[in-house]
This record gives C-alpha cells, structure tokens and sequence, in this order.
C-alpha cells in the first residue's frame, strides 16, 4: 500500500487512457453514493488491478469487462472512515497483554508511535470492518496528559506498514479529568495547561533554533514531535468534553497557532460561537458513549447543531474501557442521522467529510475515478438497525463478506 | 405468537393497579376511608366525578398478543385497558376523551427484566453472599436515569443490585411511575409483599480476595453451601408450621429471602456469561430446584440446546462489539435469535448503565438484525420480560383488563428513525416528548443527567480516558 501511495497521482492520469482494461471487480448498486455529485440509481463502479477507480457511473454507461466479478448491492457508499479510534492498539479481551492504547508513566510523550502499537490482526479491527468500515485514523487513548501519537490505517494488510495510511497523522491530547497522572503531576486543569504550554514553549525555542542551525540540535523525540505540529505538519488532536476544556484548546490554538481537531466535544454546544469563530473540525464523541461524568450534558443531536453552524463533523468509535470494547462508527454517525443531522449530511461526514479533515480526500472518502476502491455494501438504508454490511473492499479486494 | 392468558395472580390484589400501597397500609386505609365514606357519602358522589373513559384512536396498534390493527382504538378506564378494537368495530363511549394518535404506532410498555437505574445497591464488600440486603432501600425515585427510562419507552423494570457477589441482594420490580417514594413505584405480590427476585452471579465478577471466592469451584461450593444451610432452615420452619410441637427457628433475615426462592414464590436473576458457568447456574438450580433466570448468557449460542432443555427463561443482551471483558469475546448478536427458535422464552434488558434505556427498542431491532423473527422482537421487549418476572397477567400485551402501560412511536419500533414520542403507565402520560423537560431528557443536553448515579459493575479497574 505505501507504493500505491506514490503512484496516486499516476493511476489518476492513466486511468482514464485505459478503461477497465485489467478490471480487478465491479461493484454495482440499485443506489450508489459516490458522495461526488447525486447518487446513481443502478449504478456501477469498475476497480482496476491496482485497487483504483477506473470508471463510474449508470450501469447503462459503463461496460463491465467479461469475466470481471460483479459484487451487487442495495446500497454502495463509499468505505467508511472512522475518524478516532484506539482498535488495533486496545485489543478485545481488554487485558493487560492486549492493551496498548495508554502508558501513564509520563504525562506527556508525544513520541510514543501508534506505528509500534498497532495490531493489524486484532479482532477488533476485523468486527468493524464487517459494518462497512476501511479507514481508521487510531491511536492513544485519552487518559494522559499527552497520551502519544495517531495513526490512520485501512483495515487490512498483513503488517502495519501494509496498512498505514499515515505514519503520524496527529498528537493526542487530553484536556479534563483525563488528564490527570497518577504521580499527581498534574493534577488540576490549571496545572495540566501549564505543563502543555511550557512543551510547547520548548518546542517552539527548538524550532527558531533549528532555523538558525540545524546541525547543532541532538534529536529529541519528544520535542521533534512538538516541533512538527508547530511547523504545521500535524494537528494537536485534543480530546476534550467539556466547555471549559474545549475553551482551553482554542486559547492554546490561539497562542501557538497550531492546527487543532476538537475530539469528543460534549459540550460544544455550551461554546458554540466560540469553536465556529475559530473554524475548527470537531471529532464528535460517539453518540452511545454513556452520559456521564464529563459527558453528563452530552446530547444526541450534537452533530446536528454543530452542522448547523457550519463546523465540520466527523465521527468516531471513540475509546471505551469495558463493554462494548470498542463502538461501531456506523452506528454511532446512524444515531446522529436520526438526531437532527439526516441521511446525506451523515453519510458525508462519515466519507468524504472525514477525508477532508485526514487530509486524505485525493485518495479515499468518495467513489471518483483514480481514487481508491474502497466500498461499503448494504443491503438497506446503512443507518437503519436492521439493515446489513453484506461486503467491504478496500482497493478492489473482497475483505468482508456475510451479513452481518 | 401468544395465546391471551388468563388471569392468574393479580397483583396489587383488589385494588386499581395505580395503588402501590402495601396491603397492610391498604387494608388500614380501606377502614379509614370506609367510615369517611359512610358519613360523607353523597359529598363525595359529586366532588370526585369519574375520571372519563379516554379512547385513544388513529394508531397502528401493536398489541405483541393478537394481530397488528391497522386504524385502533384502545379505551381506558381507571389505569386499565377497557377495550382495544379495530376503528370499524369498537365503539368509543359517549363522554370518552379522544386523544388522536393517527399516525402513530401504539405498542405496550417496554419491560426491562435488569437495569440498575435509580441508583440501587445491595451488598457491600464485607461477604460474597448477602440475600439480607433489598435494592428497595436504596433507590432514588427522582434519578435522572429514571426519567431516561420513561424517554425510552420503558414501563416496568426490574431494577438490581450489581453481579460482583455470588448474591448481592433481593432485586425490585417497579414500574416507572411519577412518585414521590419508592412505594409509589413498587410492585407487590398477593400477600402484600414487595415483587422481586433475588440476584446472584457467577464467573469473574464476584471472584476476588477472601472472604470472596478465588476459583468457579469455590463459588459453587459457597453457593451449594447457603442453599443446604437456606433449605434445612425452610424444612424447620414448614415443620413448625405443621407440628406446634416444633419450635420454628429464630427470623434470619439472610435465610428468609431464600425460603422464598425454595418455595418458588420468587426467583433466582442470575447473571452468567460462559457456556461452562451458564451449565453450573443449570446444575444448582436443579440440585435445590429453584426457578432461575439467565441474564446477559454471552456464550448461549455454544449451550443453546442445553438451556433449552432445563426450560429457564433467559434475559439477553446484545452489545455493539464482543470483548470488553474475557467472559464477553465469544458474545454473539445471534443469541436471542438461537434461544427463541428453540422455544425458549427469552427477553431483552438493557443492564442500564451498561446499554441506555433509550435506545432499548435498539436492542431487539438488532436481535431481527441478526436473524430474530419480527413477532419475536416484540415480545422479547414486552410479553417475553413480563413473563419472566411473573407479571404477565397485568402488562406487556394491549389486552382488555391489562394496565394501560403503552408507548406511542412515530413510526416503526424497529427504526432508527422512529422516536418514542409519549410513555404511559396505568393510563397516565409519564412521558411527553413535546414538553421541554421530557425532550431534555430524550435528547441530552445541559441539566440532562444531574442527580444520575451510575452502575458499571467491575468497569471500574478498567476505567480511564474521558
């Protein structure tokens, strides 16, 4: 997947100069999403060998090579992207050998890799794949101060680096109660903020050192991580719930004007003109987390107010520390559809949405020729609880198939 | 589906369904209120008119026993279902008030067979085994979590303490009524005592340090232990009942509660997840001869045949993604569906705070997700719950002489899309979701959850993150 990377840009260029010369599989629907224009009634999407968009449109307007499979469906969207998650380095059985989403033997760690953390054959991974789901940006959990670094993968491969998207695709951090050490260092919000601001002071001396010369600067993984998100090449991705700590996260944007996504949320709507001022994403918490302690004045229908001002939404499965070990974005954007955000606003934010806010969109959130073969299958409204991920593929393979 | 049962054991004995006072209380108010009445009589006649017949009409009307009716009408008189009919046939009485649900669907109240709103705690850390210690005395009838409840469409519930003892206490059935007290809410038997089970559980939850048990051997043998002790106490209470000459032993309130279960006055809420620990709940229940019930049963699909043939009920969950605990990894979405083939009767609950009462509609609809019939997606939130707690004769089912506990949808049960709009418990609206404080409730929002105690057994170790 990482060569595929490179060539992107190729694969869009030549695709159209040789249609569905070495179609791998076509996927067709009654309704297809492209999320890129109306939905196409009967519509078909061709996949060449290298996994990418060769061709889409009515079936009537594309020829679907013979000998080519033909996966048929209800409803195609495009792959689902989850855009917060900790599958892969929380495993299942939630036990010590199996979790590796958090280490609070230090406040703040910036380079502590989601890269060497993350298990491709978690059971984990493969449940929400079977809903629909391709792309996961996962990582460390809340529960420190600065827990460590994001990644974002497809949910398959056979190594990490088989399915790393990007390597690093952001630092989390935890704002709240979260972010309270068991050394007691910090222990309060005020401290918390402190210590923050201090790292990123350093980084930020690093920084204007570095440009003055590079050459005398050791390595410092903690601080390079820091001085990368000031250069901009990350987002701080900072877990926050309530209004207070989402207020912090904006005041800290503001003084060192890095790149902020807003991850949980909860009472966004207690500062609403504040985060819609400030134009930036918010991850928002999944709509099933328990209402309680820092979610206690959660709502339903948070992606739909924030919608309506104009923030872009995302969504995510979030991290839970018992049962169900991990949520299922499908279902939590399809309780965010029935709370006042709808069906196509939904499906946006889940998709093509969600690439935007990864930075991903040349490549994966909408079904548009070059771009990867990443579909979800239903058999029905994909919200309704009754309906079914009856296929996911992910670059033109078969990585689920059932009903389930 | 269910064949209309007859009447068997009306609770709250003669008196409307509304009153919640203990027979005692009830038997001294019915004297009091008896010779007011003789001196006040014809006052009275004209002070208190007869609250009218309400004729609620224009619904699809899912009974759960009996077929859907397309255009219903369901009158009610007195918290109680008067009559239910198709519009064409059922004759709405001169006088009645008509509430227009024309568009809506009408279904019973959702009975939730183990959820731990209202804050409930039973046992302490002191010992494993503690059947002395009743849920009743610690609810909050004015937890936010209960208002949730009634959001979600629920009506009845039976409200437990938690699965980290063998026997964490007696358990209470109520239905979610606007009370001042825990009375107002409670359920009883006949005899004037309280209705409830009596919760145990096995596997890793109750398994700790000393005095708790360390193994699974060691928790059946405590269990074995108790109900050998439990059963020679009843034999010498029944004999002293029989022969004056024996003299009946002194009260022990740890034994009392399971007298009531060897007699099968109540029975056994057993919490198991592994097929090996649901095997051991069947292999006790027998040896002593109690009815149990198996709630959560993550591995059922492994034993399905098994609990079949011991012919126990079981109360079933379904969570978003297996794991989360090592007894869950093997949980399937298919559970339910295995059991109710096999005839067992088998209920949904939502273990609130585990899953949120809600969304507990969510639950069976993705039990018909994974394969379960749509008729027995009803039941399992209705009919199934009230036969479990033995209440089967007075909710679950939009049947003549039943209480009047319904839930108004906007549309299908099993719809993402459909909202609980109205909740009512004996003919009352305890639930409107177009006023501001129920919506608030519905939806979530500042204010939504204050005064809410939260119950999330054995997560504790494992909390973090928010």
């Amino acid at each position: 997947m990482r060569g595929l990377r490179t060539t992107a840009f190729l694969a869009l260029t030549t695709a159209t100069l040789h249609p569905s010369v070495d179609a791998q599989i076509a996927v067709r629907a009654e309704t297809l999403y492209t999320m890129a224009g109306d939905p196409i009634s009967d519509g078909v999407v061709l996949v060449d060998a290298e996994g990418k968009i060769t061709a889409v449109g009515p079936a009537a307007t594309v020829d679907i090579p013979g000998g080519v499979r033909v996966l048929s469906a209800a409803v195609v969207t495009p792959g689902l992207i989850d855009s917060r998650s900790v599958v892969g380095l929380a495993g299942y059985l939630n036990q010590d050998g199996d979790s590796d989403q958090l280490d609070r033997s230090e406040p703040m760690q910036p380079e502590l890799r989601a890269l060497d953390a993350f298990d491709v054959r978690e059971p984990l991974v493969d449940w929400i794949r079977s809903f629909g789901v391709t792309t996961v940006q996962t990582g460390h959990a809340p529960g420190a101060l600065i827990p460590g670094q994001m990644m974002v993968v497809k949910t398959t491969g056979n190594t990490v680096e088989d399915a790393a998207l990007i390597e690093n695709s952001g630092i989390a951090v935890t704002l709240g109660d979260g972010a309270n050490a068991p050394s007691g260092a910090p222990g309060t919000r005020a401290k918390a903020t402190a210590m923050l601001r201090s790292l990123l002071l350093e980084a930020k001396r690093r920084l204007e050192k570095a440009a003055d010369d590079e050459a005398d600067l050791a390595p410092n993984l903690r601080l390079d991580a820091m001085v990368e998100v000031l250069r901009g090449e990350r987002p701080l991705i900072v877990h926050a719930q309530r209004s207070r700590d989402l207020l912090t996260a904006l005041r800290l944007r503001e003084e060192f004007g890095f790149r902020l996504v807003l991850d949980g949320a909860a009472e966004a709507h207690l500062c609403l003109e504040e985060i819609a001022a400030a134009r930036v994403p918010v991850i928002v918490h999944p709509p099933m987390a328990r209402h309680r302690g820092q979610l206690e004045n959660a709502t339903f229908e948070l992606a739909s107010i924030l919608d309506q001002r104009e923030i872009p939404v995302a969504f995510q499965s979030g991290y839970e520390p018992y049962v169900p070990k991990t949520r299922v974005v499908l279902f939590e954007a399809g309780m965010a559809a029935a709370h006042g955000l709808g069906f196509d606003r939904t499906l946006e934010a889940l998709t093509i949405d969600a690439a935007r806010m990864l930075g991903l969109d040349e490549r994966i959130g909408s079904l548009e020729v070059g771009k990867d073969g990443d579909f979800a299958c239903y058999d029905g409204d994909p919200f309704e609880y009754t309906s079914h991920c009856t296929a996911t593929v992910i670059e033109g393979v078969v990585v689920f198939e059932g009903s389930r | 589906m269910r064949d209309a049962r007859s009447a068997r054991c009306a609770l709250d004995g003669p008196f409307p369904p509304s009153r919640t006072l203990s027979l005692l209380r009830s038997a001294l108010t019915t004297l009091l209120v008896g010779l007011w009445l003789s001196i006040t009589a014809n006052a009275q006649e004209s002070q208190q008119p007869k609250a009218p017949i309400r004729a609620l009409v224009g619904a699809r009307i899912e009974p759960v026993v009996g077929d859907p009716i397309q255009n219903g009408v369901v009158l009610v008189e007195n918290g109680l279902i008067l009559a239910v009919g198709d519009a064409s046939n059922t004759a709405i009485p001169e006088g009645a008030v008509v509430v227009d649900l024309s568009g809506k669907v009408l279904m019973p109240g959702l009975v939730c067979t183990h959820s731990h709103v209202g804050g409930p705690q039973g046992a302490d850390s002191s010992h494993p085994i503690q059947p002395e210690c009743r849920v009743l005395d610690s609810i909050d009838v004015r937890d936010a979590g209960i208002a949730k409840a009634r959001a979600g469409g629920l009506t009845t519930v039976n409200v437990m303490s938690g699965s980290g003892h063998l026997l964490s206490g007696q358990t209470l059935y109520v239905k979610l009524r606007k009370g001042d007290t825990v009375d107002d809410l409670a359920l009883r038997l006949p005899d004037g005592s309280y209705a409830g089970g009596i919760k145990m559980a096995n596997g890793t939850n109750p398994q700790r340090n000393p005095p708790f048990p360390g193994t699974r051997a060691k928790s059946a043998a405590l269990i074995r232990a108790l109900f050998l002790k439990a059963k020679r106490y009843y034999d010498r209470k029944l004999a002293a009942e029989n022969d004056e000459s024996i003299e009946a032993p002194e009260i022990d309130l740890a034994l009392e509660p399971l007298c009531d279960v060897l007699s099968g006055k109540r029975p056994v809420h057993h919490h198991t997840h592994r097929h090996d620990d649901i095997l051991t709940v069947l292999r006790i229940a027998d040896e002593f001869g109690y009815r149990v019930v198996l709630h959560h049963v993550s591995e059922a699909w492994k034993v399905a045949d098994e609990i079949a043939d011991a012919d126990v009920a079981c109360s079933v969950i379904l969570l978003d993604s297996p794991g989360g605990k090592i007894e869950a990894k093997d949980l399937r979405m298919e559970n339910a569906t295995l059991l109710a083939e096999r005839g067992v009767l088998t209920a949904f609950h939502t273990d609130d705070g585990i899953t949120d009462s809600r969304y507990f509609l969510r639950m069976a609809a993705f039990g018909i997700r994974a394969g379960l019939s749509r008729q027995q997606a009803l039941e399992s939130l209705t009919i199934a719950g009230a036969e479990i707690l033995e209440l089967e004769d007075r909710i679950g089912s939009i049947e003549v002489g039943k209480d009047a506990d319904f839930c108004v949808l906007s549309g299908d049960p099993f719809s993402i899309y459909t909202k609980v709009e109205q909740t009512w418990i004996d003919g009352t609206v305890v639930f409107d979701r177009s006023l501001p404080e129920d919506r608030l409730a519905a939806e979530g929002g500042l204010g939504a959850s204050d005064g809410q105690a939260w119950y999330l057994c054995c997560a504790q170790k494992q909390e973090g993150g928010n």
